[in-house]
């Protein structure tokens, strides 16, 4: 792998045994023990193994909370609340793999948005980065899926939102999601599979991470300046114990962060109605996704028209789906031949703002689309008298301004005979609602990627550092104080 | 583009600040003064309150609102209201076998007959049900459902201060005024409430105007439940009052529940102690959450301090 030499000498008379027969041994001191890399990495690097710590605990709560799980529509709800209160120290796994999965986004987009500054994704590492998507696409269908097991109302509400969005496929959409569903709606049978699938993906989660391990073993961990390792005397440290106890350091602060949660706080990211047991004739006011999938809901929600023969709500769907499926084609959008954003100044100001993109699409996706964006800026509602006039026709009359306003409209109401059936309504004010902003949002999300193209194209980069080590001393001699700028 | 640094990482912040932003047209809940001793990481329950507050249950909310997930041993579980460390297992604890007893319920299994006797309660049974089933406690309760309360202080935002806001934020009585209107032959009487008088609303008070909110035959207006008062207000819809309306009237007067341990039973009391008692029951193991938390973080503290020493010492000879 990475074509170094295998360092490993079997030691004793069974592991050169062994090691004839099945190097198992050699491969995991390949990889994990002597495997180099590049000795520049900073704390931005530390995430995938966070990652892999997130899903080994996943997995391992996931597997216990199953054996005291009840996969049915009448005790669901009840059992999840019978493993808090009855299971030894079942409350404890339960927040540790509720709040778990929001740890495990939150580590795998800053993993994600470090692959795209640094440009991780570009030649040789075209296949790792995608095999990271599919990791990504599974782990959203499994946050999705797991958060129906628990059978809350946002829980049934949320998954009848989302299997409708198949409905929305032209000609099979229906036929789609009844298929989905195992039936007109959702019932017994929706949760029942949605466990089975819910219990399967982690490992297929954990199958593809093995095998964007090994895509990433073969070209070798890319680094902050984006050069290649040249000289690995030089360029590169053993993976242990330099690494092991970099991440180990990482991880453990990553865990403090995440035992706050479940310790202090373990239903602040979570939604108050999903204790209440769902209810099909009772829909939540609004109706909001976990936080990592709301910059997608955002987007879902953002168009509000047709375009040609296509629906609002299709488009809808289709742009959503997009901008997950625009990040397997990123290695072949970005045409920059420099990979780290250090030595791209302009494509830098676009990626900072392609952040800021995502956060407010986020902000966009937990508000109402029909709210003011800043409420303080929206002018005063009209108020608006409806009626039925003499000829039996809908009329109304509209008030502008504050008390007097109203106190026409009340004189106008009371002067119509009972029959009209006059009532006063208020009308808000047009003013720069979510939907407009989460409109502007999306074409900036997509805007970025054509952005990533059109700048690689005549972008003037900042001279390349000759290698790894010569880029590691110039960094040091910024430090203790010579005048060379840094980055 | 420096600005432009400057903008992201302000639109950014506006990004994590709109995500703590609550939507909704009923006023915000508040805590009781002094706020609750269970709240920060190492506050815990009260165990006199959540003792009164299981008073207060039983006497005013069990009549129509059911906890079925709780049984009765819970109460003297280690950090129950009724906890005593003699008995460690809560089925053997006297108090809970006589807090269990004072309830009658309906054998969830049969007698040897095949039928389903009414007998005392014992601990490890769950609390009483006040109605058979849903349907059953909607014809009681003019076709609304009580929810049930287990894990109510979980289900609402505000959790304990909004239990505490709903109980104690009823106009006060001297504020209704009943209307008699003839309508089609018909004598029609309708309950107004004068909002303008309405002082506990602060800031949301109308102070112009004519200011009366009807309140629909069966619904009794609140300032903290969700909803929409625009339809049933007298006056500029623009500023109609917070709140909407639920089917349960002001429950709590003073002295509606005698203490046993002689506290004084305002409404302000009340309110605070059942809304602990609910607090308690939605997370019966707070205390223990807290105790693992405190070992946990010291533990991974002084991990990371350990594994901060071992990085720098591992890495002091290579540059990076």
């Amino acid at each position: 792998m990475s074509g170094h030499e295998s360092t490993y000498t079997p030691n004793s008379a069974f592991e050169r045994w062994l090691d004839k027969r099945l190097p198992i041994i050699r491969f995991a001191n390949d990889t994990a023990i002597s495997f180099p890399t590049p000795k520049n990495l900073n704390y931005w690097y530390v995430f995938g193994g966070i990652l892999a710590v997130c899903l080994a605990v996943q997995i391992i709560t996931g597997v216990i909370l199953a054996m005291h799980y009840e996969a049915s529509v009448d005790g669901a709800f009840a059992s999840v609340e019978r493993i808090m209160r009855d299971v030894p120290f079942g409350w404890l796994l339960r927040y540790i793999h509720s709040n778990g999965a929001s740890m495990f986004f939150l580590a795998v987009y800053i993993h994600m948005f470090r692959g795209l500054y640094y440009g991780s994704y570009k030649a040789p590492r075209e296949v790792l980065w995608i095999l990271g998507c599919i990791i990504y696409l599974l782990m959203m269908a499994t946050a999705f899926l797991g958060y129906m097991l628990p059978w809350g109302q946002m829980s049934y509400h949320g998954a009848n939102v989302i299997t409708g969005l198949f409905g929305a496929i032209p000609l099979v959409g229906e036929s789609l999601q009844t298929w989905i569903l195992g039936g007109p709606s959702i019932g017994n049978q929706t949760l029942q599979r949605f466990f089975s699938l819910h219990y399967l993906l982690p490992f297929m989660i954990a199958a593809v991470v093995i095998l964007h391990i090994w895509a990433l073993h073969v070209p070798g961990n890319n680094n902050p300046t984006g050069v290649e390792v040249q000289d690995l005397e030089k360029d590169t440290v053993p993976f242990h114990p330099y690494y092991t106890v970099k991440d180990g350091f990482a991880i453990a602060v990553f865990l403090i962060m995440f035992a706050v949660f479940v310790f202090y706080a373990p239903d602040v990211l979570g939604h108050a109605d999903n204790y209440v047991e769902a209810n099909p004739l009772v829909t939540p006011s609004h109706i909001v996704p976990e936080w990592y999938m709301l910059p997608f809901y955002a987007i879902l929600r953002a168009i509000t028209f047709d375009i040609g023969p296509i629906d609002a709500k299709l488009l809808g769907v289709i742009f959503m789906f997009a901008a997950i499926a625009i990040l397997f084609v990123v290695p072949w959008l970005d045409t920059s031949k420099v990979k780290s954003m250090r030595y791209r100044p302009v494509a830098r100001q676009f990626f900072l703002g392609f952040v800021a993109v995502c956060l407010l699409l986020g902000w966009c996706g937990a508000a109402n689309p029909d709210d003011a964006v800043i409420p303080a800026l929206r002018g005063e509602a009209s108020l608006v008298v409806n009626y039925t006039d003499t000829a039996g026709a809908v009329a109304s009359a509209t008030y502008k301004g504050g008390d007097e306003a109203y106190a026409a409209a009340e004189a106008f109401r009371a002067s119509l005979p009972a029959s009209a059936g006059a009532s006063i309504d208020a009308v808000a004010a047009p003013t720069f609602l979510f939907r407009h902003l989460s409109l502007i949002l999306t074409i900036m999300y997509f805007g970025y990627f054509v952005m990533l193209f059109v700048i690689g194209l005549s972008e003037k980069t900042k001279p390349l550092p000759e290698s790894i080590h010569k880029s590691v001393l110039k960094a040091h001699k910024a430090n203790t104080g010579t005048a060379v700028p840094a980055e | 583009m420096k600005y432009f640094r400057i903008l992201a990482a302000g639109l950014a912040g506006l990004a994590f600040a709109g995500l703590a932003h609550a939507a909704g047209g009923s006023k915000h809940a508040h805590a009781p003064e002094g706020g609750w001793p269970f709240e920060g990481p190492t506050g815990q329950y009260d165990q006199a309150s959540v003792q009164r507050g299981y008073q207060v249950y039983k006497q005013v909310c069990a009549s129509c609102h059911g906890m079925k997930l709780l049984s009765y041993r819970n109460l003297g579980e280690k950090g129950g209201p009724f906890y005593d460390p003699a008995y460690p297992n809560p089925n053997d604890n006297p108090f809970v076998k006589a807090l269990a007893a004072e309830n009658e319920i309906v054998s969830p299994v049969p007698n040897d007959a095949g039928e389903f006797d009414l007998r005392p309660a014992m601990p490890a049974d769950r609390f009483r049900s006040p109605f058979p089933n849903d349907a059953a406690a909607r014809a009681a309760n003019g076709g609304a459902l009580p929810p049930d309360l287990s894990v109510i202080t979980k289900a609402r935002h505000g959790g304990a201060s909004y239990v505490y806001s709903l109980l104690t934020g009823y106009p006060d009585f001297d504020l209704y005024e009943d209307r008699i209107t003839q309508e089609n032959g018909e004598t029609v009487y309708t309950t107004v409430i004068d909002m303008a008088k309405f002082e506990k609303l602060g800031a949301d008070m109308p102070h112009h105007g004519p200011a009366y909110l009807i309140q629909p035959a069966g619904q009794y207006y609140n300032p903290y439940m969700a909803g929409d008062t625009k339809p049933n207000y007298l006056g500029d819809p623009r500023h109609a009052p917070p709140g909407g309306f639920l089917a349960m009237g002001p429950q709590l007067t003073d002295g509606r529940v005698e203490y046993t341990d002689g506290t004084e039973a305002t409404i302000d009391q009340m309110a605070q102690d059942v809304a602990q008692f609910l607090a308690w029951a939605g997370d019966p193991k707070m205390q223990a959450r807290k105790e693992v938390g405190l070992a946990t973080m010291v533990y991974l503290g002084i991990l990371t301090i350990l594994l901060w020493f071992s990085y720098k010492q591992i890495w002091r000879k290579v540059e990076h």
